[in-house]
């Protein structure tokens, strides 16, 4: 097994598909010629040649809903939106129309297609280049959100997500592209969506991180007995994954990168309420971003989620 | 006969000698095509060539749709139907272009095109269906490639040209079409698709239904071109307006369009210049934004008398024979809305289907009313 960056396990598992499936074509800005600013893209277009890796003009809503034309009519496609930032533009293709239209065709047409997009902080990239709003694409019926914390998740989940029959949103971790170099099988192999993974085993503190700050939980949580769980689908998340290790440590940190009010940690505060409150000895406690834009480089480390704040909330969960 | 021309001068040079001189960078036409004028005379040089039978069809068509339209709206007034927005007005500009395309090609349709969907054979209790809130009307039979009406303005442009990047990638002998009206033009999706279409060349027609309102903001203030047709030229392809009610027009226009791109020839975006005979929906009342003298200048250039006179003048039609034709479509529609009616309403099992291909765990939970 080949030790991999991010960057290179997600250009593996692109390449592989491609290989495999006809029905696969990427566009976006820059996802040709230049490989993608981030070069996750790299060598595909000479590999593949202009009909399947398309460098689209600088226009997110007609990436996206081109890419929902392209899915209707049989392809696969796997539009690349630069930033998360960015996404918001094509915001209406994505809720108002590739997450609705096998419902609202009642299934004559549906919209097989991965839309990849870097996301979170701390690359000192301008503003609206550190962005983290999944929550509000968790809140969108017949999307799934995804978001793989290092190089092996991540080619396991996109080839899970090139073969999924419906729209997936595929969150890159972008401080993470380079940083983390893990063994990744050089053959095929799929992560199925909707299940977690226990990052960690330990029985007085269930903690659960997803994508980037997944990293930060495990540096964090060290010399602690912590249960971490990594959950990979954001939506649908694996309930049962939670459960199970709330069930078993009675105590629960989340720790989310986005803002605090109605992050995706609410979510799962919530369900964890409904399902298991007989079984918590602590509060459920939340590490977050606080309620204010993503700053620009100078600040974004008093915004992001750190490992003393992290530790912090640990210590208190366990003194009950 | 109508074929006028005006010309656009990007840059002039006034012919001063000056070291930089202004050089004339390019110079465009837009075209204005008539066929068939308000007393129903054509101009035999661009007639389309069609037999009689294909004429009194078209005929067919507009008369069905114009009395698929009344009784929609009569329908939604007894509380039968839904909100329901009228297309009055607008058949030969739907009727027209939509019997151009061939059964392979793609259409992708706005709110306001049910005389195309009754053209390409879509089921009347279907389309009366959807206009009660019915969404699995919303399920086009596999036969017809029809996407789902849309109602978000213009954003299913963007989809029209996805559609057509897959059917060049696959060689398909197909071309795609994407209706919308006056108002999607001011959308950004609009000019980003065709934007898209014309860098990459793509098999498609853009049919803009210029009706002039889009609810109550005239044409005038939704934008300040000449014309909508003018808009490709800044997208690198032509764009024609034609007199949107003229069938023949209408016809010959995108019958061109998709000869060119089907051929290779990329896209083309057709104007067709009619006018909303009635209230936007159901909903609205125009009269508070409009007048009474506005809309009966257009009354009399109806797209519907107009075919009557041509076909009269050639002694195809009489007023017992449009008589016996609308009592038949009276009949077809009275049939349609029987059938309707005797749908049984969807359960609340049926908010889920197709939301997803695997319903999650929780949808599942909640579909057993959790």
């Amino acid at each position: 097994m080949a030790q991999l960056n991010m960057v290179q396990a997600i250009n593996q598992a692109l390449g592989d598909e491609m290989a495999r499936d006809d029905r696969v074509v990427l566009l976006g800005e820059d996802v040709g010629r230049d490989g993608g600013v981030f070069r996750v893209t790299e060598g595909l277009l000479e590999r593949f040649g202009a009909e399947r890796v398309l460098d689209t003009p600088l226009a997110e809503s007609a990436i996206m809903g081109a890419a929902i034309g392209m899915a209707a009519y049989g392809l696969r496609p796997v539009p690349e939106i630069q930033f998360m930032g960015f996404t918001y533009s094509a915001f209406e293709q994505l809720f108002a129309h590739a997450a609705r239209l096998r419902s609202r065709s009642r299934g004559r047409y549906s919209c097989p297609m991965v839309v990849r997009t870097p996301y979170g902080g701390g690359i000192k990239a301008p503003e609206l280049h550190e962005e983290s709003t999944e929550s509000i694409y968790c809140q969108i019926p017949g999307l799934k959100v995804v978001a793989p914390s290092g190089p092996y998740t991540a080619k396991g989940l996109l080839l899970a997500a090139l073969r999924d029959p419906d729209p997936v949103l595929f969150l890159e971790p972008t401080r993470l592209y380079r940083l983390l170099r893990e063994e990744v099988p050089e053959g095929d192999y799929v992560l199925e969506l909707g299940r977690a993974r226990l990052a960690r085993a330990g029985g007085a503190v269930t903690v659960i991180a997803w994508g980037s700050m997944l990293e930060r939980v495990l540096k964090s949580v060290e010399g602690y007995d912590a249960d971490v769980v990594d959950l990979l689908t954001l939506n649908p998340f694996d309930i049962e994954a939670i459960l199970g290790s709330v069930r078993k440590t009675g105590r629960v940190v989340i720790v989310q990168e986005a803002a605090k009010t109605c992050g995706l940690g609410a979510e799962i505060a919530a369900t964890i309420a409904e399902e298991a409150i007989l079984h918590l000895r602590a509060p459920i406690l939340r590490v977050t971003a606080p309620d204010v834009p993503v700053p620009l480089g100078k600040l974004i480390d008093h915004y992001l989620p750190s490992p003393e704040r992290i530790r912090a909330a640990l210590d208190e969960v366990l003194q009950y | 006969m109508q074929v006028c021309v005006y010309t656009l001068q990007i840059v002039s040079n006034n012919g001063e000698k000056r070291t930089m001189p202004e050089e004339l960078l390019a110079t465009y036409e837009v075209r204005r095509l008539g066929v068939l004028d308000p007393n129903g005379e054509v101009d035999q040089a661009l007639m389309p060539e069609l037999p009689d039978a294909e004429i009194w069809r078209m005929y067919q068509l507009m008369v069905l749709s114009r009395t698929f339209d009344e009784r929609a709206v009569s329908l939604q007034r007894e509380g039968r139907l839904g909100t329901y927005p009228p297309i009055r007005g607008q058949e030969a500009a739907q009727v027209g272009s939509a019997f151009a395309l061939a059964p392979s090609d793609w259409v992708f349709p706005s709110f306001r095109e049910m005389g195309a969907h009754l053209t390409l054979g879509c089921p009347i209790p279907q389309l009366l269906q959807y206009w009660t809130g019915d969404e699995r009307a919303q399920k086009v039979p596999a036969h017809l490639n029809i996407f789902p009406f849309c109602v978000a303005v213009g954003s299913q442009i963007p989809h029209a040209v996805g559609a057509a990047l897959a059917v060049r990638y696959r060689r398909d002998p197909v071309a795609v079409v994407a209706y919308f009206g006056d108002g999607a033009t001011s959308k950004g999706d609009f000019h980003e698709a065709m934007n898209l279409a014309g860098v990459f060349t793509l098999p498609i027609v853009f049919i803009c239904q210029n009706n002039q309102w889009a609810i109550s903001v005239p044409l005038k203030n939704q934008t300040a071109s000449g014309s909508l047709a003018q808009k490709a030229l800044a997208y690198g392809f032509d764009g024609v307006q034609v007199d949107g009610n003229d069938v023949f027009a209408v016809y010959r226009a995108t019958k061109q369009a998709l000869e060119k791109a089907k051929s290779g020839g990329g896209p083309t975006l057709i104007e067709c210049l009619t006018y909303r005979m009635a209230d936007h929906t159901t909903a609205d009342d125009a009269g508070r934004y409009r007048s009474n003298e506005e809309v009966a200048a257009w009354r009399d250039r109806d797209p519907i008398l107009r075919l009557e006179r041509f076909l009269a003048a050639r002694e195809l039609w009489s007023v017992e024979k449009g008589d016996e034709e609308k009592g038949r479509a009276t009949a077809v529609i009275d049939a349609a809305v029987r059938e309707m009616e005797a749908m049984p309403p969807p359960g609340a099992a049926e908010l889920f289907d197709g939301v997803q291909a695997k319903l999650t765990p929780r949808q599942e939970e909640q579909k057993r009313g959790r």
